[in-house]
């Protein structure tokens, strides 16, 4: 029973971190209709800026959420500008390209990195990236803790934000209907700028708040693209509630997994979760409930 | 003219053998013809019917292992692979475009990408049966180039006439008729779902095929060789854009390219950055040239953004506008 | 002899029910009018006809037989052809590879599909554009090329969705003529048109239909002077002309 118990609280804690990284996900989804196969990469690119400041120049992780977060920010409305929006105007065979490109964004960020940082692991320590505290019989570590209620804060920020301002009620316009959203006078371009810039800063607060618990070196991005993908399959594509799920589902079955099954299967569940839904509930968590 | 220019290219391809006699060059036309292969086959599914392959190194990795696996389980020629791999590969084919297909939307190109990472962690992970990590090690049967040289220009020319053949029948307008628009297809009478499991059968045929040969030829592979997604599947991506998406001989310029490319970047600049360090001695330079050959990878994610950009129907597809480009008074000449 | 039948057609999208409860028959060899104002449900019912989504009850039958569920692709091959109000054309092949593609459906080799696809150009009068890419033809065009290509197919019933909306006068009189002819050459037509000038004067019989559900049916007098067809759909004008 407490093997179970410890296992979903462990599940659920990593669901609220995936639900983060699916939600930048979902809304590019949303809006672009793509899916970002850079989404891991970027996130990594954010892990880096927080080992840089913490480890050269001290800042603690958290406090440079507000450094990483306008950076990923800034680094995800210049993809969007310069790589994927000129692809709307060329003239291709294949529907795929801006997936594509952004596969290849995701090499050019890995391979940097590695140029300037080596393949070598990385890590951050802090006074609390061990420290675990115990409510029964259950252990929870103070820095998963921590980063499932910053996560939940963003999700939370999320919401609010699509629902109450006229920016994110203009992309919610788009990603529903766009060319409706072009007759309301929505400038679409802005918008997919916007989105990317937002996808990009929530997936690297993700990143930077796993800092303290996790290791990092330059190919870490690839399997949270994956994940990030499975989680959007799974909630819908394109739907931000249903990614809540999605992180969720997929934090549990990693978490029950990694326990009942083995560690070194970590991957691959997403991928067994991906094809299940792909045979059983096309059109993710979104069918079931219409959200 | 224009009608004799593969006849002339395939003598001079059948002479480059006995002319240049260096091993490297026949290695390096060697993987040109086995990518003439995988990047024909990504062209039927993608280029020619629309449906976008991250998978490739799947089929690829199965026909190898299964050439690799025949050798090491029963002890029979890794050529028998020849014939199996390619089956071999449209068994992994079937189930997942049988899956697939009957969805809309990214879920095919997603899908072909979760099948290359499934495909490797179970090759990582049967170990009884692929001796995982540590990977299949095989006698090579021949000791020169040569064999192996025709060998692969054979693959490479059964590809490019069989895919030419194909396009030309039924099944070549069916394929082009689903990229262009799915629910007129339909309303065509053409049955879009078995049609693209045909194309994808093919095209995993052709690449699995590829890969038997990949084992022949190297003697050796492992799970992170033959179902690399940077190496394989996205290599097989760019072989298909760069030289032509929907072109006949799109695939062999590709493969041209993307090989010399490789090299380029292998090798440091074509030995560049190492002479540069033994010139300088100075060890920042030795560290970038070491930096460099491994950075093939980057430069591959360039040209992948780069060729998106400016030249999406690649070089034989955007010919016209390359040509436009590089000579502007050309292009007028012709249009006057 | 009665070619087609519609028997209680419903289509509900989500909440919204498109289509309530239609039914019809056509005549073997008629034209057949659907009319409707904007939104009332017209292509959808002939999205229901090839199966392009499953109805949600209802059944419909053709040359004696229920073909209700039965794929797009075999509806095709069945027998019943049909055009897109938003035209497809297979945008980057030529006008005679469209026809081509299409034509492959009845043909038994390449030759064979070639000469349907050339016979039906001429008869559709669109041989002179053979060699353009389809993407590059006007509108007015690219709705021939469809009638084009779906008579590839050899169809024995047509339907044709707004065939004429978006062309100019002279236009829409060569669309009549081509019409007429097809209907000639033995195929009979369900036509779904907003021109009155076109759907009052080919049609043999009409089906008025408004929120998914008929108000009216008969021949195009009858249906013209309908009192809810002239308010619902014919408007004012009409009703004085
Ligand atoms: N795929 C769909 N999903 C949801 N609603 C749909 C779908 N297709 C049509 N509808 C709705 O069904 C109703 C009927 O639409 P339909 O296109 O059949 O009208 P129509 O009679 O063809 O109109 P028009 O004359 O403008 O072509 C409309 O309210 C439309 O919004
Ligand atoms: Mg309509």
């Amino acid at each position: 029973m407490d093997i179970f118990l410890q296992t979903l609280v462990a599940g659920i804690l990593k669901g609220g971190l995936y639900g983060l990284i699916g939600i930048g996900m979902s809304l590019i989804m949303g809006v672009m209709g793509i899916i970002n196969l850079a989404h891991g990469q970027l996130m990594m690119v954010a892990m880096y800026i927080t080992f840089v400041l913490s480890h050269y120049v001290g800042i603690d992780p958290y406090l440079s959420l507000f450094i990483t977060m306008p950076s990923l920010f800034l680094l995800g409305a210049l993809i969007q500008k310069y790589t994927l929006n000129p692809l709307m105007e060329v003239d291709s065979i294949l529907p795929e390209n801006q997936v594509l490109m952004t596969v290849g964004i995701g090499m050019v960020l890995v391979e940097t990195s590695r140029f300037i940082f080596t393949s070598d692991y990385k890590s951050v320590q802090t006074s609390y990236s061990d420290a675990t505290f115990y409510l029964g019989e259950i252990s929870f570590s103070v820095a998963l803790v921590i980063a499932f209620f910053i996560a939940i804060g963003f999700t939370l920020f999320m919401f609010w934000f699509l629902l109450k301002t006229d920016i994110g009620r203009s992309i919610r316009a788009t990603a529903q209907d766009k060319d409706a959203a072009l007759l309301m006078g929505v400038d679409s371009k802005k918008i997919t700028i916007i989105t990317f810039g937002l996808g990009a800063a929530l997936v690297g607060a993700a990143g930077t708040i796993l800092m303290p618990i996790y290791y990092l070196f330059p190919d870490i991005g690839g399997p949270f693209t994956r994940k990030a993908f499975v989680i959007t399959i799974l909630g819908g594509l394109g739907s931000t509630v249903g990614a809540i799920f999605g992180g969720l589902t997929l934090g549990l079955a990693e978490a029950f997994g990694a326990s009942y099954i083995g560690m070194a299967y970590d991957d691959m569940i997403g991928l067994i979760i991906f094809i299940l839904v792909l045979l059983f509930l096309p059109g993710g968590f979104k069918r079931l409930t219409k959200i | 003219m224009k009608k004799f220019i593969p006849l002339i290219i395939l003598i001079v391809l059948c002479l480059f053998p006995v002319v240049i006699q260096n091993a490297y060059y026949q290695h390096l036309m060697i993987l040109v013809f086995i990518w003439v292969a995988i990047g024909s086959g990504w062209n039927v599914i993608a280029g020619f019917t629309g449906q976008v392959s991250f998978g490739d190194a799947a089929f690829f990795g199965t026909g190898a292992y299964t050439a690799g696996l025949l050798a090491h389980h029963f002890h029979i020629s890794a050529w028998w692979g020849m014939a199996f791999g390619g089956f071999a590969a449209m068994a992994v084919a079937f189930p997942f475009g049988w899956i697939c297909f009957r969805l809309r939307g990214p879920y095919f190109a997603l899908a072909s990408l979760a099948l290359n990472e499934v495909c490797r962690h179970i090759a990582t992970i049967a170990e009884p049966l692929t001796q995982g990590m540590v990977g299949i090690l095989i006698m090579p049967t021949f000791l020169s180039k040569i064999p192996y040289y025709y060998i692969a220009l054979a693959l490479a020319v059964l590809s490019v006439v069989f895919v030419q053949f194909v396009m030309k029948s039924k099944w070549g307008y069916y394929f082009l008729s689903i990229r262009e628009d799915q629910d007129a297809a339909e309303s065509m009478g053409i049955d879009t779902h078995k049609y693209k499991m045909v194309s994808l059968n093919i095209a995993a045929f052709l690449t699995g095929m590829a890969g038997a040969l990949f084992m022949n030829y190297m003697g050796f592979i492992d799970p992170e060789v033959v179902f690399s997604l940077h190496d394989i599947s996205i290599m097989a991506i760019l072989v298909g854009i760069i030289g032509g998406v929907g072109t006949i001989y799109g695939p062999a310029v590709g493969a041209l390219v993307m090989v010399a490319v490789h090299e380029f970047f292998r090798t440091g600049f074509f030995g560049l950055f190492k002479g540069l360090a033994a010139m300088t001695g100075s060890d920042a330079m030795i560290s970038v040239a070491k930096t460099i050959s491994h950075a093939h990878v980057l430069g591959f994610g360039i040209l992948v953004v780069l060729v998106i950009l400016y030249l999406p129907n690649g070089i034989v597809g955007d010919w016209d506008k390359l040509v436009g480009k590089i000579i502007p008074f050309k292009k007028k000449e012709a249009a006057s | 002899m009665i070619l087609f039948e519609l028997k209680n057609l419903v289509k509900h999208f989500g909440g919204l029910a498109a289509v309530q409860n239609v039914s019809f028959q056509v005549e073997k060899g008629e034209i057949f009018g659907l009319i409707g104002p904007n939104g009332s449900g017209k292509t959808t019912i002939f999205n229901c006809i090839s199966n392009y989504f499953p109805v949600t009850s209802g059944s419909i039958h053709f040359n004696g037989q229920d073909i209700t569920g039965l794929k797009t692709n075999k509806i095709c091959k069945a027998g019943i052809g049909r055009t897109f109000q938003v035209v497809k054309p297979l945008g980057r092949l030529s006008v005679l590879d469209n026809v081509i593609a299409a034509a492959f459906s009845k043909a038994k080799n390449k030759k064979e599909a070639h000469d349907i696809a050339m016979e039906t150009l001429e008869f559709c009068g669109l041989m002179h554009r053979k060699d353009i890419i389809a993407k590059s033809l006007p509108i007015g065009e690219r709705k021939r090329l469809e009638i084009t290509r779906s008579m590839a197919t050899r169809p024995e019933l047509l339907l044709l969705d707004e065939t004429a909306a978006g062309l100019t006068p002279t236009e829409v009189d060569v669309a009549i003529d081509l019409i007429k002819k097809i209907r000639d050459s033995g195929v009979t037509i369900i036509i779904v048109e907003h021109i009155m000038k076109v759907i009052m004067t080919i049609s043999d019989r009409i089906h008025a239909i408004n929120f998914g559900q008929t108000i009216a049916h008969g021949t195009p007098k009858e249906v013209s002077n309908h009192k809810a067809v002239i308010e619902a759909y014919l408007g004012e004008e009409y009703a004085h002309s």
